[in-house]
């Protein structure tokens, strides 16, 4: 793996802020296995992430399709056992954690799926969605139960609530079931959000209300919240930290506006040229960009997993060793060989 | 023929396409009126559910069982195709003059037929080509489309994501139509292959001059090809104007909040939503379809403006617009 990994993890939070989340060198293959039986290899769709998110900040994890993603959300969730590596929330590590204290992490960590349309059970009213977590979790006074059912549908405004907590599904237009999929998530009072691709379903005119939501829910409740998404432009208006993943990896991660000016990983810097804002001059212009796609997880390329598509490829070096992580900024990382001469020494980060 | 100019390629008038259904009846396709010239790209924009898929199917005579209406004119250089029979299509319209990439058409290879085959096989049979002939314009294809000349004689399943959108759209040019409707030709790929997508077809046009309708409900990715954009809304178009105004000056409130509703990645501006929610097509209201939400409504928005004529060459329905 990384290299020099010694009792301080480089990319391991130096500040004084609360962690709420630590990953350490997360691995979730799936094995894959021909007419069921044959093993023909694994997937290794998380493959060696390391991070830690602080109390009441906001992140996105953004990858294209297959990239892992939502692995990633499944494996921190305790719905994936990690392959290898650890899961550690708010300093307990969900591989210790008892059957009980599972059940209590299930509260702690709420999780927006991806696909609303798939995320409701078509025959339950949106009461009956809400009250069962709530019975879950051991709130059993009937009257609690229903403050908290108002609480939770005033919060992400489906009112007047009497109205809406008769109604089923199928009654609802797209955002407003991605809305009862949120008050579901947070129902609970988790500590932790994770949304994975809340508004990749729904239409533009809708998305920025509901990530409008959820950004205002963050803030007011001091949320940690991870939100997981393939579109980078999205991102821009909550995140304060990107991470970018390619390919079963994190290749760079920063804060949103050094990424978006100053992106050092090629990978990076060809999502950025991809994604135009609307221009009647794209018609005009051929954009630059490396070809091919991304790799299969089964047999992902050696050493830098994007160095058969990348335009700055070092051969010798990018196919022989994988890129550490190398600080390129204030909490600015870019697992790239091309920045190893601004490398500061590892471990020593500000 | 109004106001069809010699060199107009297609002009469509108003087009019609209701579906029957259980609960009443679908006004999909509502009257819409738009041209393409040659050469040209027009790109259809408009959120879910607006009538996108059905408008092209209603070009290309793909029609469902469940018709109630199908109605307007259709000219194609000059001759209106609506009234030919479904044969008489067949042999004079469909791939060889317009062709079509359906929504979803790369997950609907067959999966047991070569690509090289199913990109050859229009030619065979919509216009008896020898097997070898058609092959080799197959393999001609996959040139211009940017797929190596090996992978003619692999399966779908061997293909990526990105492979197979090129398959497709190679299927749509073997018979060297003159226009390609492509619906959401690049929704399901990821950003690169998309770009590349997009910068696979901008070439294609700039050397072979087709035309283009490309269907799509992402402003940005509307932005990358078009020449002129037609905006829909509830089955309707709303505006109709050039890639330049339309961008950069939309007319149409909706356009103009749609337009304010895109995140931007390299602007700081924030996007602002548009409240509430388009009229279901089974129930549609007597007043203009975006009044209720619309900012600007005035007391003549009680009734559906039409398609007025706007300096610029513009056409929006709007009342705003009235002469
Ligand atoms: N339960 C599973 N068993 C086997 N393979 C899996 C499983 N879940 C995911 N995979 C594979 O792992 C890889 C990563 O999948 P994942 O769903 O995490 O990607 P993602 O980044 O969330 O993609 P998307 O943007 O499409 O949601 C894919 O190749 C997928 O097919
Ligand atoms: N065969 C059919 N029978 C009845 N209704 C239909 C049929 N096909 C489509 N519709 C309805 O017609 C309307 C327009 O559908 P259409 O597929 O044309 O929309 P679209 O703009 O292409 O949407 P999307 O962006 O989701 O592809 C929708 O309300 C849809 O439910
Ligand atoms: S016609 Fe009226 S309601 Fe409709 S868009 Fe124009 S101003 Fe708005
Ligand atoms: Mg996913
Ligand atoms: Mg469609």
């Amino acid at each position: 793996m990384t290299p020099g990994t010694q009792n301080q993890h480089p990319l391991q939070n130096t500040d004084n802020a609360q962690i709420t989340l630590s990953v350490r060198d997360l691995h979730t293959w799936f094995e894959l296995r021909r007419w069921g039986i044959i093993k023909v290899g694994h997937v290794r769709a998380v493959d060696g992430m390391t991070f830690d998110l602080e109390q009441g900040e906001s992140v996105a994890f953004v990858g294209e399709s297959g990239c892992g993603k939502s692995s990633l959300a499944r494996t921190i969730l305790g719905l994936h056992k990690p392959t290898q590596g650890d899961v550690i929330f708010e300093g307990t590590n969900l591989s210790q954690m008892l059957r009980s204290e599972r059940i209590d992490y299930g509260g702690q960590v709420g999780f927006v799926q991806q696909d609303p349309y798939g995320a409701l059970p078509s025959f339950m009213s949106v009461e009956r969605i809400l009250r069962e977590p709530l019975i879950i979790h051991g709130v059993k006074n009937r009257r609690e139960q229903n403050e908290r059912i108002n609480a939770a549908l005033e919060e992400v405004r489906l009112t007047p609530v009497g109205e809406f907590r008769q109604k089923f599904p199928h009654m609802l237009s797209g955002g407003q079931q991605q809305r009862v999929v949120i008050a579901r998530a947070l129902i609970l009072k988790p500590r932790l959000v994770i949304a994975d691709e809340p508004v990749s379903m729904l239409d533009a005119s809708v998305r920025i209300e509901i990530l409008r939501l959820l950004q205002q829910i963050q803030k007011s409740r001091k949320l940690t919240l991870a939100f997981i998404t393939h579109d980078l432009s999205t991102v821009r208006y909550f995140a304060e930290r990107v991470f970018v993943i390619y390919a079963g990896k994190i290749i760079e991660r920063a804060p949103l506006e050094d990424l978006i000016s100053t992106p050092c990983h090629p990978y990076t810097q060809a999502l950025l040229t991809a994604l135009a804002d609307p221009d009647p001059e794209n018609a005009e212009r051929y954009r630059e960009l490396p070809g091919g796609e991304p790799p299969s997880l089964l047999a992902p390329p050696e050493a830098c997993r994007f160095h058969p598509r990348c335009p700055h490829f070092m051969e010798g070096i990018c196919d022989v060793e994988e890129p550490p992580d190398f600080s390129v900024g204030q909490k600015h990382f870019a697992a790239c060989w091309l920045n190893q001469n601004d490398q500061q020494p590892r471990g020593h980060m500000s | 023929m109004p106001e069809t100019t010699a060199d107009t390629l297609l002009q469509i008038e108003n087009l019609r396409l209701h579906y029957r259904s259980s609960r009443g009846i679908v006004h999909a396709v509502d009257d819409i009126d738009f041209r393409v010239d040659p050469g040209e790209a027009v790109t259809v924009l408009g959120e879910s559910g607006c009538g996108k898929s059905s408008l092209a199917k209603t070009l290309l005579r793909v029609l469902p069982r469940n018709i109630e209406e199908c109605s307007g004119r259709i000219w194609l250089g000059g001759q209106d195709v609506m009234p030919l029979d479904e044969e008489q299509y067949r042999r004079q319209v469909r791939w060889t003059r317009i062709s079509m990439v359906m929504q979803a058409a790369m997950n609907a290879l067959n999966p047991v037929v070569r690509v090289g085959e199913q990109v050859a096989e229009p030619l065979r049979v919509h216009q008896g080509w020898s097997a070898e002939r058609a092959s080799q314009r197959a393999a001609e294809v996959f040139r211009l489309v940017g797929i190596p000349q090996d992978f003619l004689r692999r399966y779908p399943f061997e293909l990526s994501g990105g492979m197979r959108q090129r398959a497709v759209i190679a299927m749509a040019l073997v018979a060297d139509p003159e226009l390609v409707v492509l619906d959401e030709p690049t929704s399901a790929l990821d950003v690169l292959t998309q770009a590349n997508i997009m910068n696979m077809l901008k070439r294609i046009k700039a050397e072979l001059g087709t035309s283009f309708i490309l269907i799509t409900h992402d402003v940005s990715t509307s932005s990358e090809i078009a020449d002129r954009v037609a905006l829909m809304y509830a089955g309707q178009v709303v505006e109709f104007s050039d890639a330049k105004n339309f961008f950069r000056n939309p007319a149409h409130p909706y356009a103009q909040l749609l337009m304010k509703s895109v995140p931007r990645l390299h602007e700081t501006v924030e996007p602002a939503h548009i409240p509430g929610q388009p009229p279901s097509l089974l129930d549609l209201p007597e007043r203009c379809r975006f009044a209720d939400r619309c900012p600007s409504r005035f007391d003549r928005c009680e009734a559906n403006p039409e398609l007025f004529h706007v300096p610029d060459n513009r056409k929006v329905r709007c009342w705003l617009y009235e002469p």
